[in-house]
């Protein structure tokens, strides 16, 4: 099944969602790194404000490459989510609703998406090309040292994302590879 | 003697740099293309077809294929009878910088692996040097992303092991690895040598187109067991599920010693990337 989703969501609008399920994402997204990730975590940790509103908020993991001359953005493919494990929670219990990345989450991650009806999103890993064709505008919100890691702003139109975890407890990478095994199996044997 | 300068070994590192990012080999390309045609499983294929389509914007806008333009890894295979009239490593380094920053390829290298520190022009390169018979010098650049050098793996086997306990280890290492490689990946494997060898013939396996297999008909026979048996794990493209986990593997061997049986497997992804030039 499809979806279309714009930021800023409430769990209402994710709840229908399913692992499996594709969705065309537009609005606003972040990005953020391991390294904005940690610095995130400094903020929090000192009482400050992010920066960047995070109810209902999109984080994409993505270190674009630099974008060319009349170009909005560079290669844009998402980035190994799992490095932001240690991360996330934190921030989904804080109300940001929609991580997209690709690869496996571990259990807390996987136990903070139920609690707080969030989603894990995947975007094409390795397709950065097809990806940054989404992207509309980009504007470095914060940590410019950091370069590819720096937080950006993107405005994106029907990003196309498929659902891994949902807020059922449903795993794409786990469901997916039993079906396919499950029917070939059913045919073959 | 032949002299070659540093400046024209430099030019040429800088636009391999750039070819391998932005244009997939035709072997990766041929097999991907292969795999798409053959994957029953209806999300498996419309995963390939999007990345089949991936390929063609990227060359369309000169875009790299994929944001991770990896850590530039350049393999030098100098004849004996050259010589260079500057600094080789220097020129190499200087090729890299010149390519990812013309390119506008992705600066991804940090100085430090504890105390980190981008270095801003993805310096230094990854440089291996072999000496070889001639006056000519090959330059192969291969950029490696991480997602999929993270999931690669090193083992120690017994020689009891066997070639059982190589592909017991192999496959452990595809379903450890599962989506985070971005698949369907392509391996590089590693048989023999010593501890730090055998992490050399994985990544040097990759080198090989993926058309051509290994000339000796053992591990030709391996290479075709082996990536069959991966193939029905049903990972499938992108951890999805499907037929296509992986699009072709290579494996390379040295002799090794009594006592041992190194294996070490070398992840890469469906733009394993590769550039060459004879100089």
């Amino acid at each position: 099944m499809q979806h279309r989703l714009t930021t800023p969501v409430t769990r209402e609008d994710l709840a229908p969602l399913r692992a499996g399920d594709t969705v065309l994402l537009s609005g606003v997204v972040f990005t953020a790194r391991d390294a904005a990730h940690g610095r995130m975590m400094e903020q929090l940790d000192r009482g400050e404000a992010l920066p960047f509103p995070v109810e209902g908020s999109a984080l994409y993991y993505v270190g674009p490459t630099p974008e060319r001359p009349g170009q909005v953005i560079g290669s844009a493919g998402p980035t190994t989510s799992g490095r932001m494990d240690a991360y996330s929670p934190r921030l989904l219990d804080l109300g940001q609703a929609i991580m997209i990345g690709k690869g496996a989450r571990n259990q807390a991650v996987k136990e903070a998406v139920v609690r707080n009806g969030a989603v894990y999103l995947a975007a094409l890993g390795g397709a950065g090309a097809l990806m940054a064709a989404s992207v509309k505008t980009l504007e470095v919100i914060c940590w410019e040292d950091l370069g590819c890691e720096a937080v950006r702003r993107l405005e994106v139109e029907d990003m196309p994302l498929t659902v891994i975890l949902d807020s059922q407890g449903g795993d794409l990478y786990e469901s997916g590879p039993a079906a396919y095994l499950e029917a070939r199996d059913g045919k073959t044997g | 003697m032949r002299t070659l300068s540093a400046a024209a070994l430099t030019d040429t590192v800088a636009r391999l740099c750039v070819q391998a990012n932005t244009q997939l080999p035709a072997d990766v390309a041929a097999a991907l293309d292969h795999s798409r045609q053959g994957e029953p499983w209806p999300l498996a294929r419309e995963t390939l077809d999007l990345l089949w389509d991936n390929l063609s914007l990227a060359r369309e806008q000169g875009m790299p294929i994929c944001q991770d333009t990896g850590m530039a890894c350049v393999f030098v295979e100098l004849g004996q009878e050259v010589f260079i009239d500057g600094n080789f490593e220097e020129a190499i380094h200087q090729g890299v910088r010149q390519g990812y920053g013309e390119g506008f390829l992705r600066k991804s290298i940090v100085a430090d692996p504890l105390r980190r520190g981008n270095t801003g022009d993805n310096t230094p390169a990854a440089i291996t040097l072999r000496l070889v018979p001639g006056d000519r010098c090959t330059v192969t650049v291969a950029p490696k992303g991480f997602g999929s050098e993270n999931m690669s793996r090193l083992k120690m086997l017994k020689p009891a092991d066997g070639v059982q306990g190589v592909k017991d280890f192999v496959l452990e290492t595809v379903r450890l690895a599962g989506p985070n490689p971005c698949p369907p990946m392509v391996l590089g494997i590693g048989i023999g040598g010593s501890f730090d060898k055998v992490t050399y013939l994985a990544k040097h396996a990759l080198l090989r187109p993926l058309n051509q297999p290994h000339p000796d008909p053992y591990y030709t026979a391996l290479e075709a067991e082996l990536l069959e048996a991966v193939n029905t794990l049903g990972v499938g493209p992108q951890g999805f599920g499907g037929k296509t986990t992986c699009l072709g593997l290579a494996i390379e061997t040295a002799p090794t010693h009594v006592a041992g049986l190194p294996v070490a497997v070398n992840v890469s992804c469906h733009v394993t990337r590769r550039a060459s030039e004879v100089l």
